[in-house]
């Protein structure tokens, strides 16, 4: 087990070390993406040019200036090359709306998406069914940037029942905190609720055809017993695993349509902005920071999972 | 007990496929089924599949018929703008775009049908051909994703080794990362350069470039499970026997294993669509995919978000046209899948 866990580790480094590559990559091969001329504002003089890409060390070989951009981001100085901010400042200040947006959202759709695979599952082939499963078709259809407008527009602005914009820090008021966040937390959590509960209404599926199933049926177990304690139990293994990747995605900034269309300020928005104005090392900071949630959650699921089912540990 | 002649067994097959095969009429002998042909008898068996199939197919034509809608019902085009227009509305002389800026709503009849945006353009034409902008990305790129895929998931569970080693590596950084994200930095960084390789020069504004951003990113999802099935065919006498016959890797890779993986690779082809017109809507709200002026569903949407307050039917309309058309191919999707493998599960691409 502690070999396991030291390589699936150590694999973590490495994807973080290649992605690290990649983006940096991205951004310096481009054409026309000379981050020196962008710094040097209307028509500069090759001079200032020169004086610019000395100071920011845009002079020296790219594997240099690779080198030195991760030592400054893990280092806390790296700063933005539009505003001149600290980039790790930034993403401090994203974080708590970030992670408000991951953990609310990740609440309501595990509850929901369990419920309506259960309800699914259990009712399958009957109209309920159809109809629900449905509307969970619907809602992995919907763009979420699209349905947070509407949201904005009808809920927010015509009707006024929730705010637009603004975040209220959960320490200062946890109700107004909720209130803020709530549009936002249905919008993201449409589409994943439309997955997983077909995911899961399909595990369910599986499971109860099993023979232990019909084992216990045969003790006299009673059917809520069953479906609670031995069907849905051995149906979530599948849903857990989808569970870590994407809130590791939401946590790492990946809801940035999500974040952007309901101004909430958070990494994802950060990095969408930096990368519209080409500004490198925000986006290179973000991503890691990205990445090693998502890398991260995806150890835990592994390690969790070799943990529970000794076979994975000898694949 | 009857039997119900549509009720579902476990083992996928319905009872009247079961009674087909089983069936021993004295001396006749059993004919076997192709296995795709059932799926096909299936699928016609499932009318809401059926019936969400024909509606894009619907569409599609909607979409490609553009020319002739802007022409003779809309008398205009997709980038004429009508600024300082006015038409006759209800007997009533109205502005296209009102002195303060707001642009007019549905008319629901002749010019300006669904209304228009800010700069005054008929969003109804906008609309169909903002659809063959979104079509094409959803198509091409949905192409370029399951070519990738059947390349890569055959190369690596047939070779194996160091270049199942490589491939499988690139798709562990790929397959957790938001595919958003990525995008969103390749199509920045691509739209503001363009893109050169070699002789090959492509501009920023061109669509090749959300095309292939939109085709790369996913291909891990098609490559994947493509893989996990060419290393368990690779076993099978059927490729042992080619080997045996002295046929190339190539040739055995591409006409003895490809074949077999047809049904997987029908199954993901209409989701694959759907994800890619999906993720154009984002990346476009984000800038970072097709580049205005063109009009596709996503730079409409993203535009209309912008003026939500004073003209929601800027958004409303291509979303919900975008929302259709994704639906339908998600449930026509669905219904391919049910009938070609009952029991497979497909992980949907965000």
């Amino acid at each position: 087990m502690a070999r396991f866990v030291a390589r699936r580790l150590l694999a973590m480094v490495a994807v973080l070390f290649a992605i690290s590559v990649i983006t940096f990559t991205i951004f310096n091969v481009i054409p026309n993406g000379d981050p020196a001329y962008r710094l040097a504002g209307k028509s500069p003089t090759p001079d200032t040019i020169r004086q610019i890409r000395h100071t920011w060390g845009f002079d020296k070989p790219v594997p240099v200036q690779y080198l030195k951009t991760m030592e400054k981001i893990f280092g806390g100085s790296l700063v933005s090359y539009s505003q001149n901010l600290n980039v790790d400042d930034q993403i401090v200040q994203g974080i708590p709306r970030t992670l408000s947006l991951a953990i609310g959202a990740g609440v309501i759709w595990m509850f929901f998406a369990i419920a309506l695979g259960l309800f699914t599952a259990v009712r399958a082939g009957r109209s309920a069914d159809r109809l629900m499963t449905a509307l969970a078709m619907v809602g992995v259809s919907m763009p979420v940037f699209w349905i947070g407008a509407l949201m904005t527009y009808y809920l927010g602005f015509k009707a006024g029942l929730f705010p637009n914009g603004g975040y209220v820090p959960i320490t200062k008021n946890p109700i107004q905190w909720a209130y803020h966040l709530i549009m936002p937390w249905t919008a993201l959590s449409i589409l994943f609720i439309g997955v997983y509960s077909r995911v899961l209404r399909g595990n369910l599926l599986d499971t109860m055809s099993e023979d232990y199933v019909r084992t216990a049926r045969a003790k006299g177990i009673s059917e809520r017993r069953i479906l609670l304690r031995h069907v849905l139990r051995n149906s979530l293994i599948p849903i857990v695993t989808l569970f870590g990747l994407d809130f590791g995605a939401v946590v790492g900034g990946g809801a940035i349509l999500t974040e952007k269309v309901f101004d909430l300020q958070g990494v994802g928005q950060y990095a969408a902005e930096s990368i519209a104005q080409l500004d490198v090392p925000p986006v290179l900071a973000v991503t890691m920071f990205g990445a090693f949630f998502i890398v991260l959650l995806n150890t835990v699921v592994d390690i969790v999972y070799a943990a529970l089912d000794p076979r994975i540990r000898l694949s | 007990m009857a039997i119900d002649p549509a009720a579902e067994l476990p083992s996928g097959l319905d009872v009247e496929e079961i009674v087909a095969l089983a069936r021993r009429d004295g001396d006749k002998p059993i004919t076997g089924v192709a296995p795709s042909r059932l799926a096909l008898r299936r699928l016609r068996r499932n009318r809401g599949a059926l019936a969400f199939g024909a509606l894009f197919v619907l569409l599609v034509a909607m979409c490609l018929a553009a020319p002739l809608y802007a022409k003779h019902v809309a008398h205009t085009d997709a980038y004429e703008n009508h600024l300082t227009e006015t038409i006759k509305l209800h007997g009533k002389v109205t502005d296209v775009v009102s002195d303060s800026g707001v642009a007019i709503g549905p008319t629901w009849h002749g010019r300006f049908l669904l209304g228009a945006d800010e700069s005054g353009r008929d969003i109804a034409v906008r609309l169909l051909y903002g659809g063959r902008t979104s079509l094409e990305i959803g198509f091409a790129a949905a192409a370029i994703t399951i070519l990738l895929g059947i390349v890569f998931g055959i190369l690596a569970g047939y070779l194996g080794g160091w270049v199942d080693m490589v491939i499988s590596r690139v798709m562990d950084v790929i397959w957790p990362f938001p595919t958003v994200l990525l995008g969103v930095a390749l199509g920045t960084a691509l739209a503001v350069g363009g893109l050169k390789i070699g002789p090959l020069e492509v501009s920023g504004s061109s669509l090749l470039i959300p095309i292939l951003i939109i085709g790369v990113i996913p291909s891990p999802y098609m490559a994947r499970p493509l893989r996990g099935q060419v290393l368990a065919l690779r076993e099978k006498e059927f490729v042992e026997a080619a080997r045996a016959q002295g046929l190339g890797p190539l040739r055995i890779m591409f006409s003895e294993i490809l074949p077999n993986l047809s049904s997987t690779i029908i199954v993901f082809a209409p989701l694959m669509v759907a994800n890619a017109i999906l993720l154009e809507a984002g990346l476009s709200y984000l800038g970072a995919g097709v580049q205005a002026p063109t009009p596709s569903w996503g730079t409409m949407i993203s535009v209309g978000v912008d003026h939500m307050v004073t003209g929601p039917h800027q958004a409303i309309v291509p979303g919900a046209m975008l929302v259709l058309t994704v639906l339908a191919l998600n449930i026509f999707g669905d219904g391919v899948r049910d009938a070609f493998d009952p029991r497979a599960k497909v992980r949907t691409v965000k």
